[in-house]
């Protein structure tokens, strides 16, 4: 038995494995429109371009447009704080929710399956959605003249950024609410049954059990999230448009209308280069302090 | 916490397989925690029901009412004479063009993701080549890449390339911003095909492409059901790629159709909202056909 199995399995020599040709059309495809893409903002960053003529040479002109601009400096602190107050209102929503609907109880499965129901729809659909639905005059809170939903949400600087929050958090928080519950069903029963026999309570039971257990899933929903915030550029593009003013122009929104409104598309390749700069800055740190090849590990191991 | 903990615990509830405590196996070894009432954690799942839920509603019942009872009627009531008026108006604009070059744009960007990412997968797994590994690192780094960040340049590229306003506009870029994660994905399923089946492939003659074909294909089916639909939701939905890579109404896919649609339908809310309905419909007959396939695909395999 030992024999045979030694022998069907010889150790793979290097002619064996199949040619790297066969890498090569996902190579050539993801490399000609998103590595190559990379080198040519790059050099647009460095020229004027109106996106329709050729663009010329202007050495750092837009870089120093770009990082003097209050615009845009302001695009990139919304940018930072919309990624961290959307963390700080999902995680705990989605980690509580998902540990609700892991339950085994079968209201609590059909709650997931209502849950479920935001991601079906597409962001700029569900954009079309509250758009009307926070609407100051028809919108829901102002014709029923409910006493906290009856304000201008999207018209007021200061709500708009909240009120952005919240529709980000209508559409992600299914998902993420999904991933907490596939973790939480992981988590074996027979610690809760210990530590039930030690005389802990539920609160106990979550902060010393469900918790620590659950660390993988945090990190892997808190990375998608971080990552993923750098991407809300069309729910807020159909929202809110950026406005009102400035009040939620996050970067991406700011690289567009640079870019493709005001037709300044060198500048709004620099803006580019500065969004690229963060998201591998992001993942990166994201990796290394905990992350994704964990996970990986993790799954190559089953 | 007191007031959390009320569930008594009398009596060690114990499973029988568990190994910890010798307890007997009572009658109430299914009295487990996930088995007690958690009247807070219902509450709190309730209200998050109803703010899933009314707006849904609110959609689905304003869609159905007339435009005077839109500014008439209580938003919440049920439409006293419910009128398809809207939904024919959004089928009189185009709907079905638009809802067939979504088809389009998803299917050929879904195939053409799936077809490439799989050879790679495979070739990465079975690989022992450097130049394999490079490749894989090259996919794990392109995770990082916003999508955002370089529609600038596939925009010049595109212009460049006299593709501007076409459907393989919106395919080509879409597809290749799939590749990486769907090659990851393969290839943690990939592993994990013993290397057995493959070795005795081999000892009968067969090829590379003959394995791919005949062993890795049907064995990977469950990680490419979730890939395709991963893949394909998210081509569904973009809206991106579509906005500046097309320009004229007929290319239109369907999240553009429902965002110009708002634009020049503004006062006409049921309209609009009959426009997002009908949008939607497609992916809810998928979610009703095949909830566990869509809920696993949604999550591409981060559930695990």
């Amino acid at each position: 038995m030992t024999l045979t199995s030694a022998s069907k399995a010889p150790p793979r020599t290097r002619g064996d494995g199949p040619p790297f040709l066969m890498a090569l059309p996902a190579l050539l495809l993801f490399a000609l429109f998103a590595l190559v893409p990379m080198a040519i903002v790059v050099y647009l960053s460095f020229t004027r371009w109106d996106g329709l003529g050729a663009p010329s040479w202007t050495g750092f002109d837009n870089w120093r447009t770009a990082l003097t601009s209050d615009v845009t400096r302001h695009a990139l602190w919304l940018t930072v704080k919309l990624m961290v107050v959307s963390w700080v209102v999902q995680t705990p929503l989605s980690l509580l929710l998902g540990v609700f609907v892991a339950g085994k109880q079968r209201y609590r499965a059909l709650l997931a399956v209502f849950y479920f129901v935001p991601l079906l729809i597409s962001t700029a659909a569900i954009a079309v959605i509250f758009k009307n639905l926070l609407d100051p005059n028809f919108g829901l809170g102002a014709v029923l003249d409910l006493p906290l939903l009856n304000q201008n949400w999207l018209g007021d600087p200061e709500l708009a950024f909240y009120a952005v929050v919240f529709v980000i958090s209508w559409q992600f928080l299914p998902f993420h609410t999904l991933l907490y519950q596939a973790g939480a069903r992981q988590i074996p029963a027979s610690l809760y049954e210990a530590a039930a026999i030690d005389g802990a309570g539920r609160l106990k039971q979550f902060w010393h059990i469900t918790l620590p257990q659950l660390r993988y899933t945090i990190v892997t929903s808190s990375t998608l999230m971080t990552v993923g915030s750098l991407t809300y550029f069309d729910l807020v593009f159909v929202l809110t448009g950026g406005g009102p003013g400035y009040a939620t122009r996050i970067l991406p929104l700011d690289m567009y209308i640079t870019g493709f409104q005001s037709n300044e598309m060198g500048l709004a390749s620099a803006i580019s280069v500065v969004l690229v700069l963060a998201g591998l800055v992001l993942s990166l740190a994201l990796v290394r302090f905990s992350g994704f090849s964990r996970m990986r590990s993790q799954q190559a191991g089953m | 916490m007191s007031a959390l903990s009320h569930a008594p615990s009398t009596e060690p509830p114990g499973a029988p397989s568990r190994p910890l405590s010798p307890a007997p196996p009572s009658g109430r070894a299914r009295l487990r925690r996930l088995g007690r009432s958690n009247p807070l954690g219902a509450l709190g799942g309730l209200v998050w029901l109803v703010i899933v839920l009314v707006p849904v509603y609110w959609v689905v019942v304003t869609s159905l009412r007339t435009r005077e009872g839109y500014f008439e009627a209580n938003p919440l009531s049920v439409p006293t004479d419910p009128t398809l008026e809207n939904y024919r108006q959004v089928l009189d604009n185009g709907f079905t063009h638009y809802l067939l070059n979504s088809l389009v744009v998803t299917t050929g960007a879904t195939l053409l993701t799936l077809a490439v990412s799989f050879l790679a997968a495979y070739a990465i797994v079975r690989g022992t080549s450097r130049a394999l590994r490079w490749a894989f690192s090259v996919f794990l780094l392109g995770l990082a890449i916003p999508l955002q960040a370089t529609i600038i340049p596939v925009y010049y590229l595109i212009a460049k390339a006299q593709m501007y306003d076409t459907l393989l506009a919106i395919v080509l870029p879409s597809a290749a911003f799939a590749i990486p994660l769907t090659v990851i994905i393969l290839v943690n399923f990939l592993r994990d095909i013993p290397d057995e089946l493959y070795e005795s492939m081999r000892a009968e003659g067969a090829g590379h492409w003959r394995m791919l074909w005949s062993l890795a294909l049907p064995l990977s089916r469950p990680a490419l059901i979730t890939v395709t639909i991963y893949d394909a939701l998210n081509v569904w939905n973009g809206f991106l790629f579509p906005l500046i890579l097309t320009q004229s109404p007929d290319k239109r896919v369907l999240p553009l159709f429902v965002w110009s649609f708002q634009g020049e339908f503004t006062i006409n809310v049921p309209a609009i909202l009959a426009a997002v309905v009908l949008s939607t419909l497609p992916i809810v007959a998928l979610y009703i056909l095949g909830r566990r396939q869509l809920v696993s695909g949604l999550t591409a395999g981060f559930g695990k």
